[in-house]
């Protein structure tokens, strides 16, 4: 009973976004954030390299989930909640497999809450591409778990009266090893996050900020809209400053305990009292602080805010059965139903 | 024994019973006896009954401890009452007395009833002093102190000393049924090899009780006849042990690795450990989250090539019925071994019951049929395992497997097969660069082709979604959802061509037909034999495979004067059978008590069944 692939093979020839376009009808509603993110993934597929029939995409239930018909891989379309069930046992029955599970907010972190964090726990390696909308869109505009507090829609007329979930500050809490953030309007972006996430050994936890324009258009106006977006952005480059703004004249430095965005040249500051990005320290104290950056006060951290290495369960799963099979005396069926305490009667 | 001779008898069969403290370890010299029992070949059925909690109050009625065997030439259930009974302390006997035959055996440690146990038990008085016991052959066995004076130069602590009692009693077993203590004073040699102080001083008191029942006049030896098992190889299995080999085997058949999601939860846990075990074997286990990422990692894992499993019982299955729809719809195997136990809702955790038949066979939105097979015994559970994995792997299609905790608990003597003598078991896989559709059929059978991730040519996708017949694209057209229903039932259906015909224990024709499913077998059987030996026209139809039943089962049906379907809930194969066969006038016979049949009810509810003829 040997795996049923090892590592993940890579195309011996250079594919294209062609290679991934599927024949069916895209079905989500015109202006939808889901289709930029469905360009940035024929994209990047090609450009990571494996062969096309390594790839697998999960989902659960939601807009976003319709996604797996959409690209020509293979694909399952699970049931609300469980695409990261599914996705794990789909990665440690093959690890051999690049596995990409779709989910949203509603579906990721109410319904499939529990299965989020564990997932995430594991560190199985699998990349989740969550979008983020802030409502749900599939049953037509209740509120979901990244509703801003006070927001009305149908299932909240006077305004809702939870505290909603930030997507990054819940990665981090479950020990996430990967966590980047996108905007469905910033298609480079994205792929250049979306190919990070792949590159990551471990759960790669992508939230990307897509906008509804049915049910909760202009959401993310404040991090979209062109004139004043980049006084509200902040991207971050490892190894890089942390700079900001249309004229790249703001920053963001530790203040004690605290993060603060600051003016360069305003007070004496300058380019070194900044914080430089390093997404693959191990101590997510930093990232979570960057995670948790939101309008007004701070700009929103976009691009890859942690990357750090620990150790899969799937390797830790390999690993062990190797070793394990190398020290048993038991080889096959045989050799257990004959083990222990057996006699025979003559 | 020599001078003993006279007091010397001869028994077809006999069950034990031990009892004790929950710490006392009383599975532990339960298990120790079966082997030595079966070793000297006698055929051999166990059942431990343990409470719920890990260690309630010592002393205390809800702490007790117990385990039951039963042994002799042929044995088809762990027993009724007891024809010897080890109280190990006042509330062990307060709780065990009533599975005790009038007249049987009693051995106690006559220092654990002091007048606080006694009184903590809920005796008004020493039970063993008061004359209450007069109907019973009662063995008073000092057993702390012999235990303290034996092994006084060893310098062990008091809880240690107190530790080795139970081979105190065991001793005394060894004596009373003419065993050697060979095998255990081996086992005591390896389990303490690192502590050979401990290992003496249990030795010293298997001799000590040993010596003392050797001693006291009151003793009447009994000596049980060999069995006549069949020739060959054998070992000593529980039902849970045996599905999860079953499971192995089916595997390792395939040629398809194991994955196990999973959630522990009694009575199936046995089987997640003993699974978790075998990293030897190449098997994956993941121990979930919760029930439904122990089913929906499966169906990951069976989407992605794998024989995928989940076990649960009752409760986890309510979880799991959903996924379960997903199985269905996207027609991938996937086993699913559901230990039941008592219910609704947490109900009976440790206690059997066959009352989730329902359940497998409709707890699902929408029409979704599932295999639904049943194992009849703790060794049936390897083969039911097996056939179970063989019939979905072969047939892409989800299937329950139903034991429960009676024989996921239970052990019995297994002829150990060869894997050569199992039969093939072939998934239909799709070939690499084929002309693969997803939901193209087998015109025979109309299954499917099972399409793996990472072969060549072809990507594909499934979903919880319905899909059009052969291409399987999205579609809601009305049409093709009927034809799709109707093709996902006629698939199930039609696997009743590959099932042996239902057999009848007996005469095809007669007064009465006794029906049972299910952990049931062994006491339906052992009572139908007894009154067919008394000459009665009663004859036994036992069901392994439910969904779907056998071809001929109808024909089974027919042919008596009356039918009862005995079962451990309120009847629910018999609503089954009255809904597929409305013909047949079926008596019931029903308990639902968390408690096996005994023989004698059986029996008697029988005789009146005829008496009214």
């Amino acid at each position: 009973m040997e795996p049923i692939i090892n590592t993940i093979e890579r195309s011996p020839i250079q594919l294209n976004v062609d290679d991934f376009k599927s024949d069916q009808m895209v079905k989500w509603c015109p202006g939808c954030g889901d289709h930029a993110i469905l360009r940035a993934v024929e994209k990047v597929l090609p450009e990571i390299g494996y062969k096309k029939e390594n790839f697998a995409f999960i989902s659960g239930i939601g807009c976003s989930s319709r996604f797996p018909y959409y690209v020509q891989t293979y694909g399952f379309h699970g049931i609300h909640g469980r695409a990261t069930a599914i996705a794990s046992g789909v990665k440690i029955a093959s690890p051999g497999l690049s596995v990409w599970i779709i989910t949203g907010d509603g579906d990721a972190m109410a319904i499939g809450g529990n299965h989020f964090i564990h997932l995430i726990r594991r560190n199985i390696d699998v990349n989740l591409l969550l979008f983020n909308n802030q409502i749900y869109g599939l049953t037509k505009g209740q509120y979901s778990p990244t509703s801003p507090l006070g927001s009305r829609t149908k299932t909240s007329p006077y305004g809702t009266i939870e505290h909603p979930f930030n997507p990054g500050e819940l990665v981090l809490g479950a020990q996430g090893t990967f966590f980047a953030r996108a905007v469905d309007v910033n298609p480079k972006l994205m792929t250049e996050i979306m190919f990070e996430a792949a590159k990551h050994d471990g759960t790669s936890v992508v939230e990307v900020l897509q906008n509804c324009v049915i049910f909760n258009d202009g959401a993310y106006n404040v991090l979209t809209d062109k004139e004043n977006r980049d006084e509200h952005l902040l991207i971050l480059r490892n190894g890089e400053p942390m700079i900001f703004g249309k004229n790249r004249d703001k920053g963001i430095r530790l203040n004690g305990t605290r993060l603060e965005v600051v003016v360069l040249g305003q007070n004496g500051i300058t380019e070194k009292d900044l914080l430089v990005h390093d997404q693959y320290s191990e101590d997510p104290g930093i990232h979570l602080m960057l995670a948790k950056m939101s309008f007004p006060e701070f700009p929103v951290a976009l691009g890859v805010i942690r990357s750090a290495k620990f150790a899969t369960y799937d390797d830790l799963m390999e690993d062990q059965i190797v070793r394990i099979k190398a020290q048993s005396k038991i080889k096959c069926m045989d050799d257990l139903l004959n083990s222990g305490e057996t006699w025979y009667v003559e | 024994m020599t001078d003993k001779k006279a007091n010397i008898k001869e028994l077809e069969q006999v069950v034990i019973r031990l009892s004790g403290d929950s710490g006392d370890g009383m599975q532990l010299i339960g298990m120790l006896f079966s082997d030595t029992v079966a070793f000297s070949g006698n055929d051999l059925a166990t059942f431990p009954d343990f409470p719920a909690e890990i260690r309630a109050p010592q002393n205390t009625v809800a702490g007790v401890s117990g385990y039951q065997l039963h042994f002799g030439k042929k044995v088809y259930t762990s027993g009724d009452l007891s024809d010897v009974l080890v109280a190990m302390n006042p509330a062990s006997l307060k709780t065990n007395l009533k599975w005790a035959k009038k007249g049987a055996t009693i051995i106690a440690d006559e220092d654990s009833f002091t007048d606080k146990t006694v009184e903590k038990a809920g005796y008004p008085g020493n039970p063993l002093t008061d004359g209450s016991l007069s109907d019973y052959v009662l063995i008073k066995a000092p057993m702390q102190k012999i235990a303290q004076e034996t092994l006084r130069d060893l310098k062990l602590d008091q809880k240690s000393v107190n530790r080795t009692k139970n081979m105190f009693a065991l001793g005394i077993l060894y004596y009373l049924f003419d065993k050697s203590r060979a095998f255990t004073l081996k086992f005591l040699d390896k389990k303490f090899a690192k502590n050979p102080v401990v290992a003496e001083a249990n030795k010293l008191i298997l001799n000590a009780g040993f010596n003392f029942a050797d001693t006291i006049e009151a003793i009447p030896s009994k000596i049980v006849s060999k069995s006549k098992l069949p020739k060959g190889h054998y070992r000593n299995i529980t039902g849970n042990i045996a599905t999860a080999w079953g499971l192995i085997a089916a595997s390792e058949k395939s040629g398809r690795p194991l994955f196990l999601g999973s959630y522990p939860i009694t009575p199936a846990t046995e089987i997640l450990m003993e699974l978790s075990k075998h990293r030897n074997l190449g098997v994956k286990t993941f121990q979930a989250e919760d029930e439904i990422a122990g089913v929906s990692s499966s169906i990951g894992a069976s989407f992605a090539g794998a024989m995928a499993c989940t076990t649960t019982s009752g409760p986890g299955l309510s979880l799991k019925l959903e996924a379960l729809g997903l199985a269905v719809i996207t027609e991938l195997p996937l086993v699913v071994v559901n230990v039941q136990r008592g219910g609704p809702s947490t109900g009976l955790p440790t206690k059997s019951e066959q009352a989730d038949l329902l359940q497998a066979l409709f707890g699902r939105n929408g029409e979704a049929p599932m295999i639904v097979i049943a194992a009849s015994s703790p060794v049936d559970c390897f083969y039911a395992a097996f056939e179970t994995a063989k019939y979905s792997l072969e047939h892409m299609t989800p299937a329950i497997l139903l034991t429960d905790g009676y024989i996921g608990f239970g052990s019995e003597l297994f002829l150990i097969p060869k894997m050569s003598d199992l039969p093939e078991i072939n998934p239909p896989l799709a070939k690499a660069n084929s002309a693969f559709k997803p939901y193209a059929r087998d015109p025979e059978t109309l299954v499917r082709q099972w399409a793996i991730p990472g072969t060549e040519g072809l990507r594909h996708r499934i979903g919880g979604l319905e899909k059009s017949d052969i291409e399987g694209q999205v579609s809601t057209d009305p049409l093709n959802h009927e034809k799709m229903v109707k093709y996902r039932a006629e698939k199930v259906q039609r696997i009743d061509r590959r099932l042996p015909p239902q057999e009848v224990f007996g005469d095809d024709e007669g007064d009465l037909l006794v029906v049972s499913w299910g952990g049931t077998k062994g006491a339906l059987y052992s009572a139908v034999e007894v009154m067919r030996n008394e000459g009665k026209k009663v004859s036994h139809a036992h069901f392994r495979y439910i969904n779907p039943l056998p071809s001929n089962t109808k024909e089974v049906l027919t042919g008596f004067k009356k039918v009862v379907v005995c079962e451990l809930n309120s009847g629910q194969f018999v609503q089954y059978l009255r809904m597929n066969f409305p013909e047949i006038p079926y008596l019931q016979y029903n308990k639902v008590q968390g408690l096996p049949f005994t023989n004698a009810e059986l029996i008697n509810n029988f005789n009146n069944i005829l008496e009214e003829m």
